[in-house]
């Protein structure tokens, strides 16, 4: 048991230790400066950002709605909440040019009315970066409503609240610590996105690229650039970890 | 009438159905007494408008809060009903002093408005040390006091305690329930106090209903239900003999009569309780330790199943219970001359 618990530590341990021992540590810096990596980092930025904003104002009265109100067809919305955790990224990102791509179900009137055209644009990267990040705050908040104590909001509500009141300034506030771990799961999420975002976004470098996307073309051309990459990305994940070490790393 | 008029009958998602006629007048004080799961709590989400009624109507000051025939239903925010919920409630996110505005704000006032408000209402309850303080940091009879700050505050046309002491432990407990006597004579409105505790009934309300399963088994005064308790439960309830009088030295004077108790620390107003099961009756004088002796007359003998409540005449009214086979082997009827006998160690004794 013990040897096999070891072998697997190693196994989680390994690639960290492969990344590191093959970082070219003296052109770091100029590495990070290219245009390839500066470029990725910003719409990996702005993507990832305006997933998580989207995400809170769309995503949070979800999670209201499916752990306050109980409706007809509430676990087919919850199902489809989490369908995008279990589809393969790249299918929903095909899915997604089916409906909202120029000939798409949805695109081709939104094209012929606005002539706005949301594949291949940052908006692209956005919608595709969203749809399969978003679920990760629904699910967190959803769950932390679940767990508030619900006589607080009638007693907000005898209190002389409106129940946009009673979600303001008694509900959101139970939730803070839930709230910020939701936003954090999905800009985590966001950040990482590769499959979703080059079936509907494409991969330009400059207008869709992402870090992740980088990092896959780099590998074949450009190694280092590749593994200069992979260690933002393996920063921001220790980020992330140490940010919610108190929910998942103490028991 | 002005204060809460209330028919009604609501049924709970479980399928629990309640069903009873409240009235209380403005000034005065009821108290709704029961078991668990006798339907207390869901009378208070009714009140405060957390579940619609099936039939008849609430109304309070002549405004109709429900009445699913006229098709009228107010919200819980639009009652004007002051909570003092069970286990308070308070916003542990928010300081005392929040908390106690939180009314006011929802009522349109500036926050500099509420904030005095709320600071008057902390004076008056001597909690004003407390303003600063998270809600969750409080002690349970400071919690108690803010819990009933917050509901006065925004001047309420009905006082709602749900079991406001039941989070307390024995010793705050009798301080507490002084401060919410005093709390319960300074508002002007109706007063409804939820309880399964008969000590806390009796001694703060005017009116008492006991509920059992839904419905009012009984209403009264205090007197009324604790020397008549139509039914077994309100027997129970009734329980406790209850005396008020004077400690000193271990004794206590009431009415001109003098009890024996062990504990001889009290002194001053003092409350007596003594359980009816804590009572022996004899027919001779009985031999022994007891220090509590004396004769008098059965004024009453009422059978609940297999027990007996007997009520004894001057010089102390109380209730006694025995086994019918007592009454049989006793020989007893109304009229017998019987010897009381209670240990000293039986006799509780509070001060207040």
């Amino acid at each position: 048991m013990l040897v096999l618990a070891i072998v697997a530590v190693v196994f989680f341990l390994l690639p960290l230790v492969g990344l590191l021992a093959r970082t070219p540590w003296g052109e770091l810096g100029s590495l990070l400066a290219s245009d390839v990596v500066v470029d990725a980092l910003v719409i990996s930025l702005v993507a990832s950002v305006a997933a998580v904003v989207l995400s809170a104002l769309l995503g949070v009265p979800l999670a209201w709605l499916l752990a306050r109100v109980a409706f007809t067809g509430r676990a087919f919305v919850r199902g489809l909440v989490l369908l995008p955790l279990v589809l393969p990224p790249i299918v929903g990102g095909a899915a997604l040019l089916f409906a909202l791509g120029r000939r798409g179900v949805i695109g081709e009137p939104l094209y012929e009315a606005t002539g706005l055209v949301l594949p291949f644009s940052i908006w692209g990267v956005i919608i595709a970066v969203t749809f399969v990040s978003m679920p990760f705050l629904v699910i967190t908040v959803e769950a932390a409503l679940l767990n508030v104590d619900t006589r607080y909001e009638g007693a907000a509500a005898s209190l002389g609240a409106s129940r946009w009141t009673v979600f303001r300034r008694v509900t959101l506030p139970m939730i803070g610590p839930s709230l910020l771990a939701g936003f954090v799961l999905t800009w985590a999420r966001a950040i990482g996105e590769f499959g979703a975002t080059v079936a509907f976004a494409g991969n330009l470098q400059g207008t869709t690229q992402t870090l992740p996307l980088a990092v896959f073309v780099s590998l074949e051309s450009d190694r280092d650039t590749a593994i200069a990459i992979s260690l933002i990305l393996v920063a921001i994940s220790l980020t992330v970890l140490i940010g919610l070490r108190d929910r998942w790393l103490t028991r | 009438m002005s204060g809460l008029v209330a028919n009604l009958k609501a049924i709970r998602p479980t399928g629990f159905q309640v069903d009873v006629d409240i009235e209380i007048r403005p000034g005065t004080t009821v108290a709704l007494l029961g078991p668990n799961g006798a339907g207390k709590s869901t009378i208070v989400e009714v009140l405060a408008g957390l579940l619609a009624i099936e039939d008849g109507s609430v109304v309070l000051d002549e405004r109709i809060l429900d009445s699913p025939s006229d098709d009228l239903l107010v919200p819980p925010e639009d009652r004007k009903i002051g909570v003092v919920f069970q286990e308070y409630l308070l916003f542990p996110h928010m300081t005392v002093l929040e908390n106690v505005a939180f009314g006011l704000r929802n009522k349109g006032s500036s926050k500099e408005s509420a904030t005095a408000g709320a600071s008057e209402w902390l004076e008056k309850l001597g909690i004003s040390p407390l303003a600063g303080q998270r809600a969750n940091d409080l002690s349970g009879g400071e919690a108690q006091r803010v819990a009933l700050a917050r509901a006065l505050c925004p001047s309420p046309d009905l006082l709602l305690l749900d079991e406001p002491m039941s989070a307390l432990d024995a010793t705050t407990r009798v301080q507490v329930r002084r401060e919410l006597a005093d709390a319960l004579e300074a508002f002007a409105g109706p007063r409804l106090l939820i309880t399964h505790d008969p000590t806390e009934a009796f001694l703060l309300a005017d009116d008492i209903y006991v509920m059992e399963d839904g419905k009012i088994s009984q209403r009264g005064s205090a007197e009324e239900i604790r020397l008549r308790p139509r039914t077994s439960y309100a027997a129970d309830l009734a329980g406790a003999n209850l005396f008020r009088g004077v400690a000193e030295g271990g004794l206590i004077q009431v009415d001109g009569h003098e009890l024996h108790s062990a504990n001889s620390s009290a002194s001053g107003e003092v409350l007596a309780t003594l359980h009816p099961r804590a009572i022996s009756v004899h027919r001779e004088r009985p031999e022994g330790s007891p220090r509590n002796v004396w004769a008098t007359e059965l004024t009453r003998i009422e059978h609940y199943g297999d027990r007996v409540r007997l009520q004894t005449g001057p010089p102390l009214v109380m209730t006694a219970e025995i086994t019918p086979d007592a009454v049989r082997t006793l020989e007893l009827s109304t009229g017998t001359t019987v010897w009381v006998s209670i240990k000293a160690t039986e006799i509780g004794v509070e001060e207040g």
